[in-house]
């Protein structure tokens, strides 16, 4: 992908220099993948997020889609296959071996690339993660293609991919495509793309591949996985309802009154980057470009301005209500509700009403 | 030991205007900064040095103004600085820039074989993460991405531990040397430049490498020739359709406000309350 952004063209064919025709060789890759990430037992959600867009993309290309899972034999790999078939997959290719259990560079940057060598796909995507970004960057300069990083839309212009993806934090978006090499990579965000329908009842084919890899050649050794002791305490980026505090609300005191509001709804608190900063909030509540994306039913953002910054990690919300004391901040532009007013008065306010009136249906139910 | 650390000169995102009818970067006024994610990436290189000895080395790819970030990296306490800067640069993607940083890299090797090469996690810029994994790979290094922490650096050995970040908890590698390391921000403070330091920036003779000076190879690698991303369209973000419902306190009072908006919300989505209602009940 492109760090910086060249001035806009309609096409770049016939810039000097570039070679943007598909060279005759690279014209029988078919076939959208995806990489299906997995780690001590569970798919990470992204892969099925991204299985959805393959779905789509594949079909204006009247392709196919095929899951990738890469790992240890004494791992569920056959049911997390079944799963891909059912979030939309058409095949998997498998790689079953010792070496490939716990995610580690080396053996994953050779199975994936000897796969897209073998069945040569057009088009790879992979979830925008550690894991698939550690990944996608070994694996695209393994092949010498085009890798589009960080992508909120994915969409097909001719035959190509058209990867949008913001860049310089979000000030601007830019539509990436790899025109005279195949894979065209891309990496996405979770979250970014909504989950599709699982269909149980949709099937498909299995091709196994062997690794040809020994653990005596591979560097690096993966000792142990030490899992977080809050894991399931902060889960923003599957929170139903977020709360989430700015520097509007002036001071570490009265962001607790999100807490207060969060706490009636069962919500999460979210913040924005300068609230991290200041100590506020914890790194793991950041929404934005440089946290997390979050796509909840109802998104409240008190004395947030709604910098391009925060906003590309939340305008993919149901519902988003703002409160700000700028009629003209910018977060009104992409809110439902706007309250114009100081947050540190709104919120108990909300606090309130919203503790009221879920008394009374909770009563009722109870 | 000899640590090499890539950094980028970029614009300081928070102070970014989009000319609003060409859709261009005004980077007028705009400061340049040492990519922030990139300090992190060289204070645990200098933390390095500063427990084992040897030499760190700054690079940068960059017009000739990228400079004053290599002299802010001298006076942090780099040991040395290159500055690779070539109009047939321009335009690169990720995979064009790795690979002349990698060549880069091999040629400051030539004078003193590197164990370590740090980048930082990602650039605000760019944001993609991928030029690190990238260089990497061109020059056989032991790969280490978001490493929150060194845990053991063995140099008689070479065998070195670090902790790295990944989904649900972190992961304990053991790994040899050279090796490229990807820091993660947070897991360092960037110490304060010392004043015998901010001075040898002043006048330090940093390095300017043209392509050839930088031992490139083969040109159709480099810049716009050498990237397979083309930028098809840049466009600024599409402002929604729909104004948002708004309404002012001052018109009323916090707690009408607050009911109001409560019921709408309620209305128009009632899935939301019901939602709610389920999980508050559980």
């Amino acid at each position: 992908m492109s760090d910086t952004p060249k001035p806009a063209a309609p096409r770049a064919a016939g810039r000097a220099g570039r070679n943007t025709e598909l060279p005759e060789h690279l014209k029988s890759y078919k076939g959208v993948w995806v990489f299906v990430e997995h780690d001590r037992g569970h798919v990470n959600p992204v892969s099925w997020e991204l299985m959805g867009e393959a779905r789509k993309l594949a079909d204006k290309l009247q392709v196919g889609v095929a899951g990738v899972i890469l790992g240890g034999p004494d791992e569920p790999l056959d049911s997390y296959a079944r799963e891909a078939y059912a979030y939309g997959a058409d095949r998997c290719y498998l790689m079953r071996d010792a070496v490939l259990k716990g995610y580690r560079n080396e053996p994953f940057t050779k199975g994936l690339t000897d796969l897209v060598n073998t069945h040569q796909p057009e088009i790879m995507l992979l979830g925008a993660s550690a894991m698939g970004r550690d990944l996608a960057g070994s694996v695209a300069t393994t092949l010498g293609t085009g890798l589009t990083a960080d992508c909120t839309e994915l969409n097909i212009d001719g035959r190509a991919l058209a990867a949008t993806r913001p860049t310089f934090g979000g000030s601007l978006l830019c539509t990436i495509m790899t025109l005279a090499y195949r894979p065209q990579m891309a990496t996405v965000r979770p979250r970014v793309m909504q989950l599709p329908l699982r269909d149980d009842s949709r099937s498909g084919d299995v091709v196994e591949q062997g690794l040809g890899m020994v653990e005596t050649e591979i560097v690096t050794k993966l000792l142990e996985f030490i899992p977080d002791a809050t894991r399931n305490t902060i889960n923003l980026p599957f929170a139903d309802v977020i709360i989430s505090g700015g520097k509007g609300l002036k001071n570490a005191d009265n962001f607790k009154l999100v807490w207060d509001l969060a706490r009636v709804l069962g919500a999460e608190v979210g913040a924005t980057r300068a609230v991290v900063q200041a100590g506020w909030a914890e790194a793991e509540r950041q929404v934005g470009q440089t946290g997390k994306t979050v796509r909840p039913k109802l998104y409240i953002a008190a004395g947030i301005s709604g910098a391009i910054q925060h906003r590309v990690g939340m305008e993919g919300s149901d519902v988003i209500v703002a409160i700000n004391t700028d009629a003209n901040a910018p977060i009104f532009d992409i809110a439902h509700h706007g309250i114009v007013g100081n947050a540190m008065q709104v919120l108990p306010a909300l606090t309130q009403a919203f503790s009221n009136r879920l008394a009374r249906h909770i009563r009722k139910v109870a | 030991m000899h640590i090499v650390v890539c950094i980028k000169q970029v614009p300081d995102s928070a102070q970014i205007r989009v000319h609003p009818v060409t859709n261009t970067i005004m980077r007028q006024g705009v400061p340049a900064i040492v990519n922030p994610y990139d300090l992190f990436a060289l204070e645990e290189a200098l933390r390095l040095k500063d427990r084992f000895g040897g030499r760190v080395t700054v690079l940068c790819m960059g017009p000739p103004q990228a400079e004053d970030s290599l002299r802010k990296c001298i006076s942090f306490g780099a040991t040395d600085a290159v500055l690779v800067t070539d109009r047939a640069f321009a335009g690169a993607d990720t995979l064009a820039t790795s690979y002349a940083l990698a060549a880069a890299i091999r040629k400051i090797g030539q004078e003193q074989a590197v164990d370590l090469v740090f980048t930082g996690k990602q650039t605000i810029d760019g944001d993609t993460a991928q030029v690190g994994p990238g260089i990497a790979k061109r020059l056989g290094l032991n790969l280490l991405t978001y490493v929150s922490r060194i845990v053991e650096l063995d140099l008689d050995t070479r065998r070195l531990k670090v902790e790295r970040r990944a989904e649900g908890g972190v992961q304990l590698l053991e790994t040899m040397l050279p090796s490229l390391i990807t820091m993660l921000e947070g897991s360092n403070e960037m110490r304060f430049a010392r004043l015998d330091d901010m001075l040898r920036a002043g006048r330090f003779p940093l390095r300017k490498w043209n392509k050839d000076d930088a031992g490139i190879e083969d040109l159709a690698k480099i810049g716009l020739k050498g990237s397979p991303t083309v930028v098809s369209k840049v466009f600024g973000p599409t402002p929604r359709a729909h104004k948002a419902d708004m309404q002012v306190v001052e018109d009323s009072s916090p707690n009408d406000v607050a009911l109001n908006l409560v019921e709408k919300v309620f209305t128009t989505h009632p899935q939301i309350e019901a939602g709610l209602v389920e999980r508050l009940s559980a």
